[in-house]
């Protein structure tokens, strides 16, 4: 089912896990005040993997710590499960945290770590015994349960923080940045794992990462955050081959983006009259103005050169080429002056490819945004 | 600075200058040839303390039978232990209030008055304590071993606090935000989380706080009733009458009982750091 950005806002809050309601946070008052979060709204859906991206300072982590209690907002409600816990203490909320830290007990085994939380519920040892177990289990570190925290690898500990925090069942998971101490390769093998504990336990993750590959890769939805705002809530494929903001644009993925003017619109198309001279058809989202300045988005790999007598979109001169085996990547600098990159797949024989050409670029139909 | 010595380049340079053994010898001796005499002359048999003759344990045995020397090692243990109890739970919550608390105005200045008392002449505490306590005493009547008590845990209360808040200090706010974030209730949190990871630097403020209530003269001189001696006083008393081998095999218990202390407190703490 194809989800648009602008359904997940409202109708659904009755299966929403988590809703923030006008969420605002300022630190400090007067000049010196900070906003971390501006009149935030988000839904959180229920068994969902959902991804807060953001550079850092947005308020992504403000917004994580909010949930799990250890920040108050200065104003607005969080709900979980439409149960009001704005001013719950951290303890009594059903969510566990994976701290970026991981936070690991150092004066307790590894086991212990991750029995913690159910000996804190009171549940009874026999119990915590066999939940712990399992969670062992699940993230395969049986070998391990006597040892200190210390003892392991980062990888290791990395997984006794999840172990732990996923132990007593929350109705939500909150991730705070839980890969970025890792090396590239064990990073991408957390992600995938992540990803299957998430669909395995069923249990609703909140993930917070600056990274935009990461979330595209992991997220069922990303909320997209800057400046204490969410710019775009969408499916990965929405927030990268839809996206309604520059921002959100420019921070996921290549992107060309040319200026312009809007010249005609309909039927959600504009016409779009680019400072070199030439007009291009681009998709124009809903609500969005029909008139006046606009900026046009295009993915690399939405364009490619223009072959034997087909009609170019565009057409610039060739600058560099930087070749990837599978594709090129071809860089062209604009009668105005912009630079545009395209990618080209397969072979770039037939093509004239010395610096200096003059290459049509053919854009492919309804691949053309405006943006914001 | 003795880390950044140790890290840097520098350790070897530093050992490698003219004269580097010789100054350390020096210090070293400087430290412990008065114990070694203590201690050597503690085990001489005969009165004089500067006349060795022959080896012997009698001036243990006489100093292990004076009534005298039992009476006031009971008196100190007393006393001492009372304070390092009472005055480390107050520095474990003043620690607390001045690190695990959202910061408040005066923050600073509360950690001066903790401290303040290090700063002040002992003379001056002890004249102080002395006026107040008398005071009372004509006020209420009252009197008793508790003055004691109370006078030596007000004066360990910054010994024990230093230790103890710079482990606080050491130790990062988010490992009480996870045991929160597990469900651990405030107090759970402090029992589970916090005082185990404080116990190094509360066992260390409280070997401090031992040692220094069991060795102070000054303030006890002032502040004790009759019938209220510590070994400290009974020593320095013994001497006006002439130092004898007695006192010296009394110290020499004392050494042996504070280095004992030391080697625990190394033992318990790189245990706990483990």
């Amino acid at each position: 089912m194809p989800e648009t950005s602008n359904a997940t806002q409202s109708t659904r809050s009755d299966r929403a896990a988590i809703s923030a309601r006008s969420l605002v946070k300022t630190f400090g008052a007067g000049e010196n005040a900070v906003h971390a979060l501006k009149n935030v709204d988000i839904d959180i859906r229920e068994n969902e993997f959902f991804t807060l991206l953001g550079p850092s300072g947005c308020g992504k982590t403000t917004l994580l710590r909010m949930i799990a209690g250890f920040e108050l907002p200065t104003s607005g409600t969080i709900l979980l499960d439409g149960q009001e816990i704005t001013a719950l203490p951290p303890y009594k909320r059903p969510v566990n945290t994976v701290f970026q830290s991981y936070a690991l007990f150092p004066h307790m085994t590894v086991a212990e770590n991750i029995g913690f939380g159910l000996k804190m519920l009171g549940r009874p040892a026999d119990n915590v015994q066999g939940r712990v177990e399992k969670m062992l289990a699940l993230v395969q570190l049986e070998a391990m349960a006597n040892r200190r925290t210390d003892q392991l690898s980062g990888g290791q500990q990395q997984r006794v923080a999840l172990a732990r925090a996923l132990a007593p069942e929350p109705k939500v998971l909150l991730l705070d940045e839980p890969l970025a101490a890792l090396d590239l390769k064990l990073r991408k093998n957390m992600q995938l794992e992540l990803k299957s504990l998430q669909a395995e336990t069923g249990i609703t993750f909140v993930f917070v990462t600056h990274d935009q590959e990461e979330a595209l890769t992991m997220s069922d939805r990303i909320a997209v955050m800057r400046s204490g705002e969410i710019l775009q809530i969408g499916a990965p494929k929405d927030i990268y081959e839809r996206p309604t903001h520059r921002f959100v644009a420019d921070f996921i993925g290549d992107i060309n983006i040319l200026e312009g003017e809007i010249a005609g619109a309909g039927g959600g198309t504009a016409q779009v009259r680019l400072k070199d001279g030439t007009t291009i058809s681009a998709r124009l989202a809903e609500g969005m103005a029909q008139t006046g300045p606009a900026a046009v988005a295009i993915r690399p790999e939405a364009a490619r050169i223009a072959g034997q007598g087909e009609t170019a979109d565009l057409t610039g001169t060739l600058e560099n080429v930087v070749y990837f085996g599978a594709a090129s990547y071809l860089h062209l600098r604009l009668n105005s002056g912009e630079e545009f990159v395209l990618r080209q797949p397969g072979g770039l024989d037939g093509h004239d490819l010395s610096r200096g050409a003059r290459l049509g670029i053919a854009i492919q139909p309804g691949r053309a945004r405006v943006l914001e | 600075m003795a880390e950044a010595i140790r890290k840097g380049p520098r350790a070897r340079d530093l050992k490698a200058m003219p004269g580097f053994k010789t100054v350390a010898w020096l210090c070293i001796i400087a430290l412990y040839l008065p114990l070694a005499v203590l201690v050597i002359f503690s085990f001489n048999d005969n009165r004089s303390v500067v006349r060795w003759t022959e080896f012997s344990f009698r001036w243990y045995e006489a100093a292990l039978s004076n009534d005298g020397i039992r009476n006031a090692t009971w008196v100190s243990v007393k006393i001492a232990f009372v304070a390092t109890v009472v005055a480390t739970a107050a520095a474990t919550m003043a620690a607390l209030a001045t690190t695990r608390t959202a910061s408040f105005r005066g923050q600073g200045l509360a950690y001066g008055i903790i401290n303040q008392p290090l700063m002040i002449p002992e003379i001056v505490t002890a004249i102080a304590t002395l006026s107040l306590f008398a005071l009372i005493k004509t006020a209420t009547g009252v009197t008793g071993i508790g003055y004691l008590m109370a006078a030596h845990t007000a004066f360990c209360i910054p010994f024990a606090f230093m230790p103890i808040r710079a482990r606080l200090e050491d130790m990062t706010l988010v490992l009480e935000q996870a045991g929160a974030d597990l469900y651990a209730t405030p107090w759970q949190t402090f029992r589970h989380i916090t005082l185990p990871l404080l116990m190094p630097g509360i066992v260390a403020g409280a070997m401090l706080a031992f040692v220094v209530s069991l060795d102070d003269v000054i303030i006890t001189l002032m502040v004790a009733g009759p019938g209220e001696t510590t070994l400290p006083i009974y020593i320095l008393g013994a001497i006006r009458r002439g130092i004898t081998p007695e006192i010296n095999a009394v110290s020499t218990i004392l050494v042996g009982v504070s280095v004992l202390l030391v080697v625990l407190l190394f033992f318990v703490q790189r245990r706990m750091e483990k």
